[in-house]
């Protein structure tokens, strides 16, 4: 607090003081000192986070400007990336595989470019979130603020390249002759769950990326078993209708794709309840409120070292 | 927060505490063993006893204990390597002890953004994120933005603010980020070796601007390689060596003793 301008008189005199018998830690007491990097409790620590708002706003917005910005046709790529992605797909699952077993081809395209998108933000962030302390250990090094606004930020900035693709994907639902309805406001709850999640995720990857940044290079292999396992291109109940049904079950209550099913489900009017498991919702809300709790948790046990490299 | 209690005259209060701290960095993979994938197998394997074993250990600051009080101006001097930074770091709180306590006043930073900031982005917006990043609200940056701006000096050569900062020279990058890393007041204010940036104009400006942050600030740290920047600023310094505090006292008696040392 700088009000007390203290106008420079040096206030060293030779004189004894009282302190002079007093250890370093009795001293600090007696003046009101506080251990530096001392990690806050839990309450004190989410009002830090909440004042670093801007922060962590304006860094997850600056991250995803900076991507583009060598590139001639500049923050169009935003648009652009997904789109090309959705048409990969479209050429290989859609024209040249005919993997759309259970499914018209007016519900499996935009099927799969939803999975494909929303598979994406949840894989994004979490590969970001491994890098978010590891990958910015000069800024942890030079800046006092609360750890977990870089993979909050990161996370962030994932929510914000996935509300690009749902521009594609919006278009490509209407594309395939489903159009807007109420239920489309889905989404917006769905995305919230989501987000919630994936935040989770990625606190949970920060701090065993700050320990071991070796999960870089393992992620993408976990992350691409998921993908699999998680119905992105295929319907989980029909792809292993002649498997034990708990296989399917464990599938389809994954995170991943409780999430993706939401969020087709609001979409594709071809796609109904039928294809989703029961209390969907409720798995939804307890895994962003399981993962999103326990992952901010874990991550503030360990605030006072990300430091250490 | 700052309780400035007893701050009468002559009282001596204390801002900044070290008890015997002890900073050890962890190093991957420099390791004296081979550098190829088996043996770096065997060390994950070997990991389970213990101590990770393929971990380097450096033990860059060895039990300093010192008092800084209200109004003083502290210098850090010693050859590269002596742990000067990592002791500042500890005392910011940014790079946890190994052992011992950092007791602060406040919350003391470093002078410094650079790691916050993006080349890729513009001027304007490395002021806006930066000024962010070091926890300062939106309001006191639009305040202070034209004032940063202008000590900067980017703008007298044409509209470069609003240009990514790859596309500035190296002086005018590091002019704009001394303007934004001193546009914020600091209880306990940490200089490290900032000093010598830009041009002969601008350092004079910035050496002002730095006497000007020392009044407002409680207790001010200078790591300096420049024994003349250090006698005209700091009243007392630290002579850190190989991690250890050789000495502590008035300006000119280390300095000498140190001089004498390095032999100039």
């Amino acid at each position: 607090m700088s009000d007390t301008t203290h106008d420079g008189a040096i206030a060293t005199s030779p004189t004894p003081s009282p302190d002079d018998g007093l250890s370093p830690s009795q001293l600090a007491a007696k003046y009101g000192l506080t251990v530096s990097g001392a990690r806050p409790g839990l309450v004190s620590y989410i009002r830090q986070l909440w004042g670093r708002r801007h922060f962590i706003l304006a860094f997850s917005q600056a991250k995803l400007t900076a991507q583009y910005s060598q590139a001639k046709l500049g923050q169009l790529w935003q648009v652009a990336t997904p789109l090309l992605n959705a048409l990969v797909y479209f050429l290989i699952f859609g024209l040249i595989l005919d993997a759309d077993r259970g499914f018209s081809t007016e519900v499996y395209i935009p099927f799969l470019v939803t999975g494909v998108f929303v598979f994406t933000f949840t894989q994004s962030s979490v590969m970001a979130g491994v890098r978010a302390i590891s990958g910015n250990l000069g800024l942890v090094r030079a800046l006092h603020f609360p750890r977990a606004s870089l993979p909050i930020s990161f996370a962030l900035q994932q929510l914000q390249q996935l509300l690009f693709s749902m521009i594609v994907l919006l278009a490509v639902v209407v594309g395939f002759g489903s159009y807007p309805s109420l239920s489309w406001l889905l989404v917006l709850p769905a995305l919230v769950l989501q987000f919630v999640f994936n935040t989770g995720l990625a606190l949970i990857m920060a701090r065993l990326g700050s320990k071991t940044p070796d999960l870089a290079q393992l992620m993408p292999f976990v992350m691409r078993t998921w993908l699999y396992a998680s119905g992105v291109m295929f319907s989980i109940p029909v792809m292993l209708a002649d498997k034990p049904a708990w296989i399917a079950d464990v599938l389809m209550y994954n995170p991943a794709a409780v999430y993706m099913d939401l969020i087709r489900f609001a979409l594709i009017d071809g796609y109904g309840s039928e294809n989703l498991p029961s209390h969907v919702w409720a798995a939804g809300l307890g895994w962003a409120l399981l993962v999103g709790f326990a992952g901010f948790v874990y991550f503030w046990k360990a605030e006072e070292r990300y430091g250490r490299g | 927060m700052a309780e400035n209690i007893d701050n009468r005259a002559g009282a001596r209060v204390p801002t900044v505490i070290a008890d015997d701290v002890h900073i050890v960095y962890r190093v991957n993979a420099g390791s004296g063993g081979k550098g190829s994938a088996t043996a770096a197998l065997s060390r994950i394997v070997r990991r389970e006893k213990g101590e990770a074993r393929g971990v380097r250990k450096v033990h860059a600051v060895r039990g300093v204990t010192f008092t800084a009080y209200r109004g003083e101006a502290i210098g850090l001097i010693g050859t590269n390597g002596s742990g000067k930074s990592t002791l500042l770091r500890a005392i910011a709180g940014l790079l946890p002890a190994e052992s011992g306590k950092v007791y602060t006043d406040g919350q003391p930073s470093l002078l410094g953004v650079n790691a916050a900031l993006m080349n890729d982005l513009t001027g304007e917006r490395n002021v806006i994120l930066g000024g962010l990043a070091m926890g300062m609200s939106r309001e006191e940056i639009r305040e202070r933005y034209q004032g940063i701006v202008d000590f900067s000096g980017i703008n007298e050569k044409g509209d470069f603010i609003t240009l990514p900062m790859r596309t500035y020279s190296s002086g005018m990058a590091a002019r704009l980020r001394f303007s934004i890393a001193a546009a914020k007041d600091h209880d306990v204010l940490m200089i490290d070796e900032a000093l010598a940036t830009g041009d002969r104009r601008f350092q004079i400006r910035s050496e002002q601007r730095i006497r000007e942050l020392r009044k407002e600030a409680g207790t001010v740290f200078l790591v300096s390689h420049s024994n003349k920047s250090i006698r005209d600023t700091c009243d007392r310094v630290l002579w850190l060596e190989k991690g250890e505090l050789l000495m502590d006292g008035p300006t000119d008696e280390v300095i000498k003793a140190y001089e004498k040392e390095t032999g100039r």
